[in-house]
């Protein structure tokens, strides 16, 4: 793969230079410089927190830059607005979409575009477009019925219909299966060919060297390096990222013949949520001394499974759910608790833990009763304050202290409390939703060996996760969810990445014939 | 039922309405921006007490309305600053909004008690008005009725339609996304917010200006709180904000009349006038049963404030 | 130019200074108003802050105004701060007067020392009734309780009106819309010879402190803080949001039922259509001055009482409607949520820096 060769003497498509960018409390980006050639497909690379989002917004005007200049093609600009940015010749596809649900395709589009343009002329356009780069979408469809990647597709249609001349992908492929970013990166390629730059945000070394010309590497709001992904190995850019090696789990063989802790036993639930999924005929064992991974792409049925499991979603029946023996599907969350559930939910702040309230406090939360943290119907003060300030010491939580409120702390950090708090109460069996979303590189590391740890002293663990990468590392059996559907498990030896790629699309062996609708979607994935 | 007593209902009917259906379009309009206004009922006080004001003075309605409306436009500007500039919640503040309102009114209508205002004509439309039954009651109406009509048409077009309605509905829904896109939320918001409150004023001076027409202390007597819950039963939707201000109409006048025909019925009056409020509460519970009508119709961002991080 | 920005962290300091702030704004307010009124603004704030509390009487009376404001206030407190809009306490205010007038009028030949705990139990109980009816609606049909409290007000008010002009009227009342008055056995005790103050406020500060204690202390006080805070978190946890609902509206619903007993068993000792003069919609901003809280609450009934009494001194002395009041109470509300900003962020002076 070669970088285009830009025309002599033709001035960068972008230049940042001394980009800074100051809050309150934190340096988003400290004196960034940037330079991106036309065509070029040049990746921005580093951990959660290290400003990269901050600094694509900066270009695309949602957001002020405290300091420094912007180049756009040799000329000094101040882009005021995304407006002007797309104007410019700037899109951008956000990490979380910018579409409306309640609106269709093409009234999504036409509110990014400048003038009035009719919805009927527009609905063309829309297809021209989508056939020439291979994204298939309905104009006339309500994006609340589209799934995530169709979603994604709106999102660049919409930007390739401005005739952009840089596009910025911030973290693309984290709502992706495998075969899908293949089919992207062929689509972007496309366009890297046609002359338009891509600003490519990410950080997935594998996927960076098989796509981008070259890196510009962000630690901490600063530059730390540039770099030819194509002349580096993942471990020497890693190193640009996180300034060490990546760290690895240590993974000891799973414990056979544990005793069964979780029993899905033939889970139907239809969704409480117009635009949710319904979950059909789930079968699972979870044993003692084994993590098991469900794998599947966001929106097909996670947080539904998720629910029924912890009892914040009360099914219609007992014995589709069996927690430690106990047809449990009619019990609530605290009394699932009870009987030894204990579990690591996908949103931190505002579900797993309380924004306002102290760690002491949010100590409580789930740990009232295994910890005795109330006494007599009281709060005991003491003993969760004395709760918090262990989990805070054993799990590394860098915070003000128990009294220190939760939105106080970083994403990684607040994590590392909340699985803390569920792990200090020895639960018999443990569910985390994408324990590492989000979070920087050494806290991830520390989360999963924990999981890991607490799976070797006996407990059930069942992780679910979009991460295919974190589910190999820490899984001893893996299956995939699509469409509200459960595929076989697996033990992760016998099955690799790409397998299970293709399963998320909801191709496994035995699997039901797809619905029409979903053919489409199941069969360019697939291709 | 005979005829002459058929027309006067239905004109009483279209009457009783007619401020509901300006108010809850008003009101819909800011919904839909996501800004949930719970000070309706005092910003139709305050519309009504400066429109009773304004035409005193000047003997002009008109000048009454727009007296209204700017009174409405003010109370409203009050809560745009709280809860749009100043992030203030938005529940706690059209409280405060309601509470205020009504409290004022009453303050600078206390010299207006006594006082009656002329009836102001009504508008007759040639030809149309001579329809048996219904020509008198609909068409002979006074202008403002014309106006709720008017508006009903706008409000539609301006949401299916119009580009600026696409934008508003964004807002609405997704705050974020549409700054992401580059809107200006907080302008459309306070745009949307001031137009539900020009709306409250001119019907709060419908009501002590064509309606009643006097000033009396607390005689909105509910009808804001009614047109937020007509928003809600009608799920969002123009059309049946018209439809559901014409039956809560219907209610209201029909129970005056039972009260007023003299009709020797063993029912306390207090009881017939409590109608109208717990048809409210039946039609609240009568379209929030079902929790996805709610969740399905109603603008996502609702009552949830939004400030972009610049 | 004046801009905001961000805190890194809430300012615990303006939690507590925003209400102060408030409270001084709605003076200088006051003053400006009675200014453009052509009164001496001097004298307005004599009116409204120094003559209620020149003397013993005075101060008695500001206590007994704001009984029932603390009551009501407490209650919603409890309410709110799970993020359930009871706005209907002066509703349940009213049936409160209605549970305790009924016991006094159909035990009117009776002298049983029981009869005022039958009084009080029947006006929590029929406060609570009437906010049991949101709450049912609420968690069975998922009906929105701001708007069904608040209707249910109007039904109130015409509830008691129907009361007075027709079963309950007193027949040697000369027609006018009241019952006869209480006997000695219904009316609540005083607390100081001379003044009106009487044990009703005994029943307020009792409830602030068990208030207090539910809120702060207690577990089930906890699971509705969280539930205010993050419902999903509640969810999460396991908590029942119906019970937070029903807990929510109930306590509200009953502590006002105790302020309408303790209003006709104190001051009124009759029901009249009149007995709500605003207290539940005044609780409403005392409990937010208050910042939902125990003592906040005590400290904003008495401002609010002044208020109240305020209004009627400048009616009396300065010929301004008493509706002053609910203009000042207004304000106040207006003021706090303003001030509530600096909580969360700070005035800079400038623009951005560039």
């Amino acid at each position: 793969m070669n970088a285009p060769s830009p025309t002599p003497g033709a001035p960068p498509r972008l230049r940042l230079e001394g980009i800074s960018k100051v809050y309150p409390a934190v340096v988003a980006n400290d004196a960034v410089d940037l330079v991106v050639a036309p065509g070029e497909i040049h990746a921005v690379l580093g951990e959660n927190g290290a400003g990269k989002s901050t600094l694509m917004k900066i270009i695309y005007g949602v957001t002020r830059p405290s300091a420094g200049t912007l180049y756009w093609e040799g000329e000094r600009v101040e882009v005021t607005s995304p407006a002007q940015a797309r104007a410019l010749g700037i899109g951008m596809v956000f990490q979380h979409f910018s579409l409306f649900e309640t609106l269709t395709v093409a009234e999504n589009v036409a509110l990014a575009l400048p003038g009035k343009p009719a919805l009927d002329e527009l609905a063309q356009r829309i297809e021209a477009v989508s056939q020439r780069y291979g994204l298939p979408v309905a104009p006339r469809r309500h994006v609340h019925a589209l799934s995530v990647g169709e979603r994604q597709r709106v999102e660049i249609i919409r930007c390739l219909l401005q005739n952009p001349r840089l596009l910025i992908m911030d973290e693309p492929t984290s709502v992706l299966t495998p075969q899908a970013v293949r089919k992207l990166f062929d689509t972007l390629r496309q366009l890297s060919a046609e002359g338009c730059s891509i600003l490519y945000i990410s950080h997935k070394l594998d996927e960076i060297q098989e796509l981008c010309h070259t890196a510009t590497v962000l630690r901490g709001g600063r530059v730390s390096g540039h770099c030819r992904p194509a002349e580096e190995t993942p471990q020497s850019m890693a190193r640009l990222m996180i300034g060490k090696d990546l760290p690895v789990c240590e993974h000891g063989p799973a414990a056979s013949g544990g005793e069964l802790r979780l029993r899905l036993a033939g889970l139907s639930h239809a969704s409480e949520d117009p635009f949710g999924t319904d979950l059909k005929d789930i079968h699972l064992d979870v044993h003692a001394g084994e993590i098991v991974g469900i794998a599947g792409v966001s929106g097909n049925g996670q947080q539904e499974l998720l629910q029924a499991i912890s009892g914040e979603e009360i099914i219609a029946e007992k014995f589709p759910v069996q927690i430690c023996g106990v047809q449990a599907g009619r019990l609530s969350a605290a009394q699932r608790r009870r009987i030894g559930l204990c579990f690591v939910p996908e949103d931190r702040l505002g579900r797993g833990a309380v924004p306002s309230m102290s760690l002491a406090d949010n100590a409580v939360l789930t740990a009232a009763r295994s910890a005795g943290l109330v006494r007599g119907g009281f709060l005991a003060f003491a003993r969760a304050r004395h709760f918090a300030a262990e989990c805070i010491e054993r799990f590394n939580v860098r915070c003000g202290g128990p009294q220190a409120a939760a939105k106080s702390l970083s994403g990684g950090n607040l994590q590392k409390f909340i699985v803390g708090r569920e792990v200090l109460q020895t639960p018999q069996l443990l569910v985390c939703a994408q324990p590492t979303w989000g979070v920087d590189v050494g806290a991830a590391a520390f989360i999963r060996q924990a999981i890991i740890d607490l799976r070797n002293r006996g407990c059930a663990v069942l992780v679910v996760s979009e991460e295919l990468d974190e589910l190999f590392e820490i899984c001893d059996r893996i299956a995939v969810i699509a469409k509200g559907r459960l595929s076989p498990v697996r033990p992760v030896a016998e099955t690799s990445v790409e397998d299970i790629g293709v399963w998320m699309s909801g191709l496994w062996p035995g699997a039901e014939p797809v619905p029409a609708d979903a053919e489409a979607e199941a069969v360019d994935a697939a291709a | 039922m005979d005829a002459s007593l058929f027309t006067s209902m239905l004109f009483a009917t279209v009457v009783a309405g007619t401020p509901l259906i300006i108010v809850a379009l008003g009101l819909l309009v800011s919904e839909r921006a996501g800004v949930l206004n719970l000070g309706a009922e005092g910003m139709m006080a305050m519309g009504a007490v400066a429109a009773f004001a304004a035409t005193h003075t000047t003997g002009n309605p008109w000048l009454g309305v727009l007296a209204g409306m700017g009174a409405g436009l003010a109370v409203a500007l009050i809560f745009g600053v709280l809860t749009l500039t100043l992030q203030a919640n938005q529940v706690a503040s059209g409280l405060a909004v309601a509470i205020f309102g009504v409290g004022l009114s009453a303050f600078i209508g206390k010299p207006f008690e006594s006082v009656a205002l002329p009836a102001v004509p009504a508008i007759r439309i040639p030809f149309i008005a001579d329809i048996p039954l219904i020509g008198e009651a609909l068409y002979n109406q006074q202008a403002l009725v014309y106006f709720s009509w008017a508006l009903f048409w706008a409000v539609l077009w301006f949401l299916a339609r119009s580009r600026a309605g696409l934008v508003l509905r964004a807002v609405g829904e997704s705050p974020a996304s549409a700054h992401a896109i580059g809107y200006p939320v907080i302008a459309i918001r306070y745009l949307a917010v001031l137009f539900g409150g020009a709306m409250a004023g001119i019907g709060g001076a419908f009501l002590s200006v064509f309606y009643t027409p006097m000033w009396v202390e607390g005689m909105v007597a509910g009808r804001g709180w009614i047109a937020l819950a007509l928003v809600v039963f009608a799920t969002w939707r123009p059309l049946r904000v018209m439809i559901g201000a014409y039956l809560f109409g219907g209610v209201m006048i029909t129970q005056l009349f039972i009260q007023g025909s003299g009709l020797q019925i063993d029912f306390p009056s207090q009881f017939l006038s409590s109608l109208p409020y717990w048809a409210t509460i039946v039609v609240l519970v009568v379209i929030s049963r079902n929790p996805n009508t709610i969740r399905l119709n109603s603008p996502a961002s609702l009552g949830k404030p939004y400030r972009p991080d610049a | 130019m004046l801009r905001l920005e961000a805190r890194p962290a809430p300012s615990r300091l303006m939690q507590w200074c925003s209400p102060l702030l408030a409270a001084a704004l709605t003076l200088l307010a006051g003053m400006a108003i009675f200014w453009a009124l052509d009164k001496d603004p001097l004298e307005g704030l004599r009116y409204f802050l120094l003559n209620p509390v020149k003397d013993l009487y005075g101060v008695s009376e500001l206590l007994l105004k704001a009984t029932p404001l603390m009551l009501c206030a407490i209650g919603l407190a409890v309410g709110f701060r799970a993020n359930v809009w009871n706005i209907g306490a002066e509703g349940q205010f009213m049936l409160g007067t209605a549970g305790a007038s009924g016991v006094a009028l159909y035990f009117a030949e009776s002298d049983s020392a029981l009869i005022l705990p039958a009084m009080l139990f029947a006006g929590a109980a029929a406060g609570a009734l009437w906010a049991a009816i949101p709450a049912l609606l609420k968690t069975r049909f998922n009906a929105n309780e701001i708007l069904v409290s608040l209707m249910l007000v109007y039904v109130a008010q015409l509830f008691i009106s129907w009361l007075v002009f027709g079963p309950w009227r007193d027949p040697m009342g000369f027609g006018f819309p009241q019952t006869a008055m209480f006997h000695d056995a219904a009316l609540l005790p005083t607390l100081l010879d001379g003044t009106r103050l009487h044990l009703g406020f005994v029943f307020a500060l009792a409830a602030l402190a068990a208030g207090y204690v539910f809120m702060n202390r207690s577990y089930t006080g906890f699971k509705m803080r969280v539930a205010g805070e993050a419902a999903e978190a509640a969810r999460y946890a396991g908590f029942s949001a119906r019970r937070v609902v029903w807990i929510g509206l109930l306590t509200g619903g009953a502590a006002a039922g105790v302020a309408g007993m303790a209003e006709v068993a104190g001051p009124m000792g009759q029901l009249t259509d009149k007995v709500a003069l605003g207290y539940g919609f005044a609780a409403i901003i005392v409990a937010f001055v208050g910042r939902l809280h125990a003592f906040g609450s005590l400290l904003a009934s008495l401002l609010m009482a002044l208020l109240f009494i305020g209004g009627e001194q400048a009616q009396q002395y300065m010929n301004l409607p008493s509706s002053i009041s609910m203009v000042f109470q207004g304000l106040l509300l207006f003021f706090l949520l303003g001030s509530d900003v600096f909580i969360h962020y700070r005035l800079r002076l400038g623009r951005a820096r560039t």
